[in-house]
């Protein structure tokens, strides 16, 4: 009896410990909203989704849709009709099957749900229609180039028709989707549990049997847990803590430059504001140097840039690199607008670093003669100013879109929501309705170039940097692979 | 003594009454309101149309808190617009954490303050009143996050005796939820134990120099059952009266030490709910705040009126 027991116990020790050692603790930055893929708004859920929710394309490292839970898919010549070929014998966690009729639903449910936030990012969609039980057709009511690369994201997620018609809007509470892992709980900050999904479609490729996703807020805290052995991954290192991770053994690091871009949101409209005058916006970007402020501020880990697009991306406008500073140039300019001292308010996000940005942007345009007051506040409040226009310079950051359009339409075309600074320029708006209007590469990268013309020029928004994404993990973590969306993917993701 | 309960609490349940309406007020001064927050990176007008349709945030002030108040009142703090989840749920599942968090941070400010206080009082200018003084003065100085953070490096990453972050249930495993607490009871308690101990050298000094402790000590009293049995029972009250209101502040201010040890608790509810104007949240975190320290003063005051019966007629 004795010996039986002990025997149990050494089988039990040596079954238990595979399975503990494939739990995957991620720390993330903060806390995810809704875990629905409709209602979703924050990047923290965008991380959880992939593990919870297959999208119909993914996107690979170069950018491009590589098939996920399509396999193929076709344009029609008048770029009105696409038609998508679903991969057979998918399940959904709950065991219903992903046909056509599941992918029309969940489109559907993404563009008619009360509270959708995506349905701004496929609006285009006029309809969807089966055609058999594994192939669907998308019609639009305009030809609309980013749909594809919409569907690498929230809007391309499917989810079980009949979990979200039983949830409702409380679907966030138990979301049953196709992806690798299966929703099992959630603490409000404290963490998110999911668990392998048995009958995935590349199950093969799983070998992490559960992970927690748990919100450690400061980058220091949550890199001293990764330290401790409570975190095998974490997100978003600080980039000054980048030298830590690199002198530790034990420690590794994964980076890839992110889709967005950091930049100063100049609002001409702003009563009695000097920067109404575009030779002072231009005198502002020439006072700035951005290698500096990256040296300064990033280590050297950021990417200097001008443009929407950081100038490593294959629709970087490459007549215009990036300015090089010169004060006396901007003192004249400074000069000949009549303010030879301007003085403005800058709105930062009050973190940990979006101040210092500010406060190296002070410093340097002090020299050409600028009088910079920064004002720090929360997010909401920023948003809330944003909103109603109510500021002069704002260091805005934007996380970035796998198509340019998601960088540029909502931001600088005529009435747009995200427009802050009221831009409205004919020509500009003509190169963004001519962008999405086709799948074209040198039709497109023509409309990118007369949009540069024009931005570029006016200075609604002076693009600064483009953020490294960075991970630091565990060494005994293998198969990770840094995507530019900043998404960890935990497809080959293996803790020996 | 039952006629003085029942005063004190007659006066609790306004006071309640005026702390949600402050409260529900004072909330509204914030830039920017839930749909704001809300609406997403994509700022869809209709999304944000939506959310104050939804959630009568178009509405006026007093109709927005009566429609609060009504669902108080059928035992319904409302709903977390961000988390879709409700804040009677949220309440019960953060306060026991929070609850235990602050017993633990008090029970090692008692036990580091009032020894150290009765120490230094009773050995008055001595080596050991200025060591108690700078251990004092060093609890008071040193700004939790940096403690917490010295603490994890030191016992989780180089010795690796205790987690670095997160919280077990007691009723999963007892000795991993006292692991997983020893550090941030420690930092919070660290800083109140120097409040404490202060407060009560300060005490047993006053005690100490009357004159019945005189009389008793020329008739000989020993001088431990002196310091224990004759001056500590008076200087009780303010110690007390000071735990009391220390410990209402722990459960609504652990935000920071919450925030470095990753202890789900109220803090770290409500920053978020604040930063995402989500007000529900907001409003249930600080109601049950406010009992609990409505509560713990109508103890406070119960139980100095057991050891002055004086104070029951106040």
């Amino acid at each position: 009896m004795l010996r039986l027991s002990a025997a149990c116990l050494i089988a039990g020790v040596l079954l238990s410990t595979p399975l503990s050692a494939q739990t995957l603790r991620y720390g993330m930055m903060e806390d995810p909203d809704a875990l629905d893929p409709t209602l979703a708004r924050t990047f923290a859920s965008r991380m959880v989704f992939t593990a919870l929710c297959d999208k119909l394309v993914d996107i690979g490292t170069d950018l491009k849709p590589v098939p996920q839970l399509a396999t193929a898919w076709e344009l029609s010549s008048d770029e009105k009709t696409l038609t998508m070929h679903l991969r057979p014998g998918v399940k959904f966690h709950d065991g219903e099957p992903l046909n056509a009729a599941a992918a029309k639903f969940s489109i559907e449910r993404h563009l008619k749900m009360p509270g959708s936030q995506r349905r701004s990012e496929i609006a285009p969609i006029d309809a969807v229609e089966v055609v058999d039980d594994l192939t669907f057709k998308i019609v639009l009511k305009a030809p609309f180039a980013p749909l594809m690369a919409q569907f690498t994201d929230r809007a391309g997620m499917m989810v079980s028709p009949k979990a979200a018609e039983r949830l409702g809007d409380k679907f966030s509470t138990a979301p049953v989707c196709a992806g690798p892992f299966k929703f099992v709980e959630r603490v409000p900050q404290d963490r998110i549990v999911v668990e392998r999904f048995p009958d995935y479609w590349n199950k093969d490729q799983i070998h992490i049997q559960r992970i927690e996703f748990r919100p450690i807020p400061d980058a220091t805290v949550r890199l001293t847990n990764l330290r401790a052995g409570q975190l095998d991954l974490l997100e978003r290192l600080a980039p000054t803590d980048v030298p830590q991770v690199t002198r530790d053994a034990k420690l590794k690091l994964g980076s890839v430059y992110e889709l967005g871009f950091q930049s100063l949101l100049l609002n001409p409209a702003k009563a009695g504001s000097p920067l109404g005058d575009p030779r002072v916006r231009q005198a502002l970007e020439l006072s700035i140097d951005r290698n500096a402020l990256n040296q300064v501020v990033f280590n050297g880990e950021f990417l200097a840039g001008n443009q929407w697009v950081s100038p490593k991306h294959p629709n970087y406008v490459k007549e215009y690199p990036v300015p090089k500073r010169d004060v006396a140039k901007a003192k004249a300019l400074l000069a000949e607008a009549g303010q030879p001292k301007p003085q403005i308010t800058l709105s930062v996000y009050a973190n940990s670093e979006a101040p210092q940005v500010g406060q190296v942007i002070q410093a340097m345009a002090k020299e050409a003669g600028f009088d910079i007051k920064i004002q720090a506040a929360d997010f909401t409040t920023l948003l809330d100013m944003a909103d109603k226009g109510n500021f002069e310079a704002y260091l805005y950051s934007w996380s970035g879109r796998p198509d340019p359009d998601g960088n540029t339409f909502s931001f600088l075309g005529c009435k747009t929501p995200l427009n802050y600074t009221r831009y409205c320029n004919a020509d500009a708006d003509a190169a963004l309705q001519a962008e999405r209007g086709t799948v074209d590469t040198a039709k497109r990268q023509a409309a990118w170039k007369s949009l540069a013309d024009r931005v570029l020029t006016d200075r609604p928004v002076v693009y600064l940097l483009h953020r490294k994404l960075l991970w630091a993990y565990a060494n005994k973590l293998t198969g990770f692979v840094a995507y530019p969306d900043g998404l960890a993917r935990f497809t080959g993701l293996k803790l020996n | 003594m039952l006629q003085f309960l029942a005063r004190r609490l007659a006066l609790a349940v306004p006071t309640l009454i005026l702390a949600s309406m402050i409260i529900f007020a004072l909330q509204q001064l914030l830039p920017g309101d839930t749909a704001t927050a809300l609406s997403g990176e994509e700022r869809d007008p209709e999304v944000i149309a939506f959310i104050r349709d939804k959630y009568h945030l178009d509405r006026p002030l007093p109709v927005r808190y009566g429609y609060w108040a009504a669902g108080v009142l059928g035992g319904d703090l409302g709903e977390s617009i961000r988390l879709q989840k409700s804040v009677s749920e949220l309440v019960a599942e953060k306060l026991p954490v929070t609850l235990e968090l602050a017993c633990l941070a008090m029970l090692v400010a008692l036990a580091i303050g009032v020894p150290m206080g009765i120490l230094s009082a009773v050995r008055r200018g001595t080596w050991a009143d200025t060591l108690a003084n700078g251990v004092a003065l060093w609890g008071l100085s040193i700004p939790n996050f940096w403690l917490g953070i010295l603490m994890i490096l030191l016992f989780s990453v180089q010795l690796g005796w205790l987690p670095a972050s997160g919280y077990v249930p007691p009723s999963e495993s007892l000795w991993e939820n006292l692991k997983a607490m020893a550090m941030p009871a420690f930092v919070l308690g660290n800083a109140i134990s120097a409040v404490m101990m202060r407060h009560t050298r300060a005490a047993m000094l006053g005690v100490l120099g009357s004159d019945y402790v005189r009389t008793a000590r020329a008739k000989g009293v020993s001088p431990l059952r002196l310091v224990l049995r004759h001056a500590l029972p008076n200087a009780a009250i303010p110690i007390i009266t000071l735990g009391a209101l220390e410990f209402g502040q722990l459960l609504s201010g652990a935000v920071l030490t919450e925030q470095i040890f990753s202890v789900p608790g109220f803090g770290k509810l409500m920053v978020d709910a604040v930063f995402n104007r989500d007000f529900a949240t907001v409003q249930g975190v600080v109601i049950c705040t406010a009992a609990t320290y409505v509560g713990l003063n109508l103890a406070a005051d119960v139980l100095a009126a057991a050891v002055n019966p004086k104070l029951r007629r106040a």
